[in-house]
């Protein structure tokens, strides 16, 4: 492997996990939380496949990783209750998670945000993989060119004419 | 690895580790900060074990001690239990409302819990957990400490004792009204 090729492929690393870091989206606590009770137009029909979906992204508050679409809790069908709620009353999945958020604090969320500190547990692993790759990438590099021309040229000249000798003894024994 | 370069890179890898984790496990994870601190207390309207009318608007002007419990929690709400009537009885007369919500409980296990405490506040079950999301409770004990103006001001996780609850009110009714 090249030097060339090394630092290419971190720089394509490197570049890679900064745009993916850009493009992160915006975070959910954006649109705000509307918290007063507002007129509920006539029954809006709540798709039960959203609930769950929205639910899932809530952390059970009284067990231990759980969504709250996961845990049989009283706690988390009462949640469940709120979001299926809300929904009904015309919010979107984020003003959900919003009102959660605005309660709760992220840790609502079993998905840090992309942005502000918590980016860093998204970031981090790709930037220890690429350094571990560049790492390697150098180690390998270094490895494989030892053996083209330091280690023979180390033998003491004696000790090879020994060696030549004796195998030629051993062909003619 | 006998380079410079690379003799430092074991260091320069442990060492942001280590004290990620010197960090990590001096922190307790049950204590989460919560984001109503300083914000406007959120309104509620629930009905006393009594059959009284109890809502936070009714009560603006006046220092809210908040606190959520159930019967089931123990030790921690039978340990504070005493102590909220003993704040209540001190501070009844100097413009402090003592208020208990009452949450994912039984109604018969909570009114005995009541009548063994003798509690003489306001206590009142939110059957549908509704007040407890709205002041974003993970668990019991919670209380909440709320200024004449309606804002929430300090959260206490756990059992509550007369020197915390005395200390919070105090600073709450030194302000002015």
């Amino acid at each position: 492997m090249t030097r060339g090729f090394a630092s290419a492929a971190a720089a394509v690393m490197l570049v890679a996990v900064v745009g993916w870091a850009a493009a992160a989206p915006p975070p959910a606590a954006a649109p705000p939380a509307p918290a007063a009770i507002k007129p509920a137009p006539a029954a809006i029909k709540v798709d039960e496949q959203i609930v769950h979906e929205v639910a899932s992204q809530l952390r059970c508050v009284v067990c231990q990783n759980l969504s709250v679409a996961d845990s049989p809790s009283e706690t988390a069908k009462q949640m469940r209750a709120i979001v299926r709620e809300r929904l009904a009353a015309g919010d979107n999945r984020e003003q959900v998670l919003a009102y959660f958020v605005e309660k709760y604090g992220d840790w609502i969320l079993l998905s840090p945000p992309k942005s502000g500190f918590t980016l860093l547990v998204w970031v981090v692993p790709f930037v220890g993989l690429g350094i571990g790759l560049v790492l390697v990438a150098v180690v390998v590099r270094r490895w494989s060119r030892r053996p083209q021309g330091a280690a023979p040229s180390q033998l003491d000249p004696a000790v090879r004419e020994r060696i030549r000798r004796e195998m030629s003894e051993m062909d003619h024994s | 690895m006998k380079t410079p370069a690379l003799k430092w890179a074991i260091p320069a890898a442990v060492v942001p580790v280590l004290v990620l984790l010197a960090y990590g496990f001096r922190t307790d994870p049950r204590e989460i900060p919560s984001p109503l601190l300083g914000r406007p207390a959120a309104a509620f309207s629930l009905t006393t074990f009594e059959g009284a009318p109890l809502s936070l608007e009714a009560l603006r002007g006046q220092v809210v001690m908040l606190n959520f419990w159930a019967s089931w929690c123990i030790p921690a709400c039978y340990d504070e239990a005493p102590a909220l009537e003993r704040t209540w009885r001190a501070y009844k007369d100097k413009g402090v409302m003592v208020v208990g919500v009452n949450i994912q409980d039984k109604e018969e296990a909570a009114r005995e819990f009541l009548r063994r405490f003798e509690h003489s506040f306001p206590n009142a079950p939110d059957p549908r957990g509704r007040v407890s999301v709205d002041y974003g409770v993970y668990g019991v004990p919670e209380t909440f400490f709320i200024d004449r103006k309606g804002r929430v001001r300090f959260k206490h996780v756990g059992a509550l004792t007369d020197e915390i609850a005395r200390r919070q009110l105090d600073a709450l009714l030194e302000e002015p009204s």
